[in-house]
């Protein structure tokens, strides 16, 4: 179910939308959100089968937001997958909206799951994934966690479990930026060898630029990651990538584009059109 | 209450395939006939209980009715989040079932008391709390949790009352195990054995005790337990619990609101502390004081009798 937007253009408007929800709000996690952009551009633009006019379509692909910090970047893609009206988006994280940081299913059509705390989706996922084994469906449950959230233990205890039931219908993205709430994930929870972790567990993994459409592309289809294996796909990313002046930067993830900084990082993503 | 809880499981399992019980690798023996007959509706999520709950939660969003089953508190304070943010707020139908009321497994230490896991399941919104006395209650609770969708706990108890099949149930009200004019009693488990024990000791001392088991404790019978009061001049609650968030303060809150206060008022609990002594759940009910003698004693006090 293609959208009808190039998944290039979805992320930019994503990215655009991103950064004016939390100017607007006031809010944090900017950085968060733009890192993790590509790959929810390519799942909803590209790789998801899914319906807006029937979010409940029993085929549907399932996604999850473990990441729930970055919730303004899937209410931008479900509003511009035509979830709901885009205008929406401007109540984000104001008085009165259902819109929340972190990102929340109530009254939102397409949103799977609510998270916030990190570490939950992936046992959720797991739940949805063995729902679909039990009863032969065909469809997919993608669930995308932060680097930094994979120093919650659940995860481990989820990974376990998939690969044990051989969940092959559950992939797991990891937006593997590199940079958690205070510092360089190496210096505060060192993940590597991050990708032998997981196939240690027992999962198929595949890893990739998560910036580059085509291979995130290639990386998502069905058996990427081999046959019969849970499929787990770290995107190397870069925080705040799209406005030159977030990116690698420790700060965006809690700094709220306001001003100049905001104008300049509007200019920027005007550009790319 | 074990037994009876995984009967009734097996047989609501046999007619209804959306239903699911998920361990946490506890049971030992327990459900070998459960999972010989229904093998696809049977889960062992390993020692690992935010993912049983993170589990049960995925699989009820998708249309089944899930059961996690663990002892004390590792079904619950364990993965008390899951069960806030994945089942509570989802409205996810998973029942969380936990063995091991109150002391039931009070030798083995602090670990295994479940002492404050009803305040603590009842503060989250959205979760129904019972606790049965019996093997009807259990099987009749049962009913109740697969023919109404949502969350809910379920906490068994290793003691029970017996000899009460024939007091009437209805899952609304608050159960009477044995009328009575002066005194009423109302508790929940298997202590409430302790409370009709009691009643019987105030017999001999011309005191016509009431006993209620409150198996439900959220929604909590407001409307019944302010008829009690209104017939019955004395009010004594009773719980394998600590006092905080427990049924005392539940009972107090309501006679308040429904400005209906008993002559007198006492409410049998458990103290502000944990117990590192350890011992049977007799023993430690004694020790804590609220076991059958304990509990006359306190209440032929609070009536200014002699003991």
């Amino acid at each position: 179910m293609k959208s009808l937007l190039s998944t290039a253009e979805l992320a930019r408007r994503i990215r655009r939308h991103a950064v004016e929800m939390t100017h607007l709000g006031r809010s944090s996690h900017v950085g968060s959100v733009l890192s993790m952009t590509d790959i929810v551009a390519v799942l909803y633009g590209a790789v998801m089968k899914k319906d807006p006019q029937n979010p409940q379509w029993p085929d549907r692909d399932r996604f999850i937001l473990s990441k729930g910090h970055a919730g303004a970047g899937i209410y931008a893609a479900l509003a511009e997958s035509g979830y709901f009206e885009v205008a929406k988006l401007r109540t984000h994280y104001q008085d009165g909206s259902d819109l929340s940081g972190h990102v929340s299913h109530k009254g939102i059509p397409g949103v799977e799951l609510s998270t916030g705390s990190l570490g939950h989706g992936l046992p959720v996922a797991c739940g949805m994934a063995k729902a679909a084994q039990l009863d032969n469906r065909g469809h997919r449950v993608f669930c995308l966690l932060s680097d930094g959230e994979c120093d919650e233990g659940s995860n481990w205890e989820a990974a376990l479990f998939a690969a044990h039931h051989r969940l092959a219908n559950l992939v797991v993205i990891i937006d593997y930026n590199k940079i958690q709430s205070l510092a360089p994930v190496e210096e505060t929870i060192g993940l590597e060898p991050f990708g032998a972790k997981w196939r240690a567990f027992g999962w198929g993994v595949v890893e990739v630029d998560g910036h580059d459409h085509a291979a995130l592309n290639a990386a998502l289809q069905p058996g990427a990651a081999g046959p019969g294996v849970p499929h787990c796909l770290i995107a190397h990313t870069i925080k705040g990538k799209g406005v030159s002046f977030m990116e690698q930067s420790v700060l965006w993830h809690y700094r709220t584009p306001q001003g100049d900084e905001y104008t300049r990082a509007c200019a920027e993503l005007d550009a790319e059109l | 209450m074990r037994d009876t809880f995984i009967s009734a499981l097996l047989e609501h399992a046999r007619v209804d395939p959306r239903i699911m019980l998920i361990t946490g690798d506890l049971g030992f023996g327990v459900f070998d006939q459960y999972r010989r007959e229904l093998p696809q509706q049977f889960l062992n999520a390993g020692v690992a209980e935010q993912n049983m709950t993170g589990l049960a939660a995925g699989l009820a969003l998708e249309g089944r009715t899930v059961f996690t089953y663990s002892i004390g508190n590792f079904p619950t304070l364990r993965c008390l989040e899951q069960i806030r943010n994945d089942v509570a707020y989802h409205g996810a139908n998973v029942k969380i079932v936990a063995i091991g009321g109150g002391f039931s497994y009070g030798a083995l230490g602090m670990s295994h008391h479940a002492t404050e896991d009803v305040a603590i399941m009842r503060a989250l919104p959205g979760i129904r709390v019972y606790a049965p006395c019996d093997e009807l209650e259990t099987r009749r609770l049962m009913d109740c949790l697969v023919a109404n969708p949502g969350p809910c706990y379920l906490r068994l108890d290793k003691s029970k009352v017996s000899g009460s099949e024939n007091c009437r149930f209805d899952p609304a009200s608050l159960r009477c195990l044995k009328e009575g004019a002066d005194l009423a009693i109302v508790g929940y488990g298997g202590i409430l054995a302790e409370a009709l024990d009691s009643a019987a000791a105030l017999a001999a001392h011309g005191i016509d005790c009431a006993v209620y088991s409150a198996h439900t404790l959220k929604p909590f019978d407001a409307e019944g337990l302010a008829a009690i009061v209104r017939r019955i001049p004395a009010l004594v609650t009773l719980e394998e619990h600590v006092s905080t968030g427990g049924l005392g303060g539940t009972a107090a809150e309501v006679l308040v609101r429904h400005r209906i206060l008993p002559e007198r008022f006492l409410s049998l609990s458990l103290p502000d502390a944990f117990s590192s002594v350890v011992g049977s759940q007799e023993y430690l009910r004694e020790r804590l004081e609220v076991d059958a003698g304990s509990i006359t004693r306190q209440i032929l006090k609070m009536l200014e009798r002699q003991p």
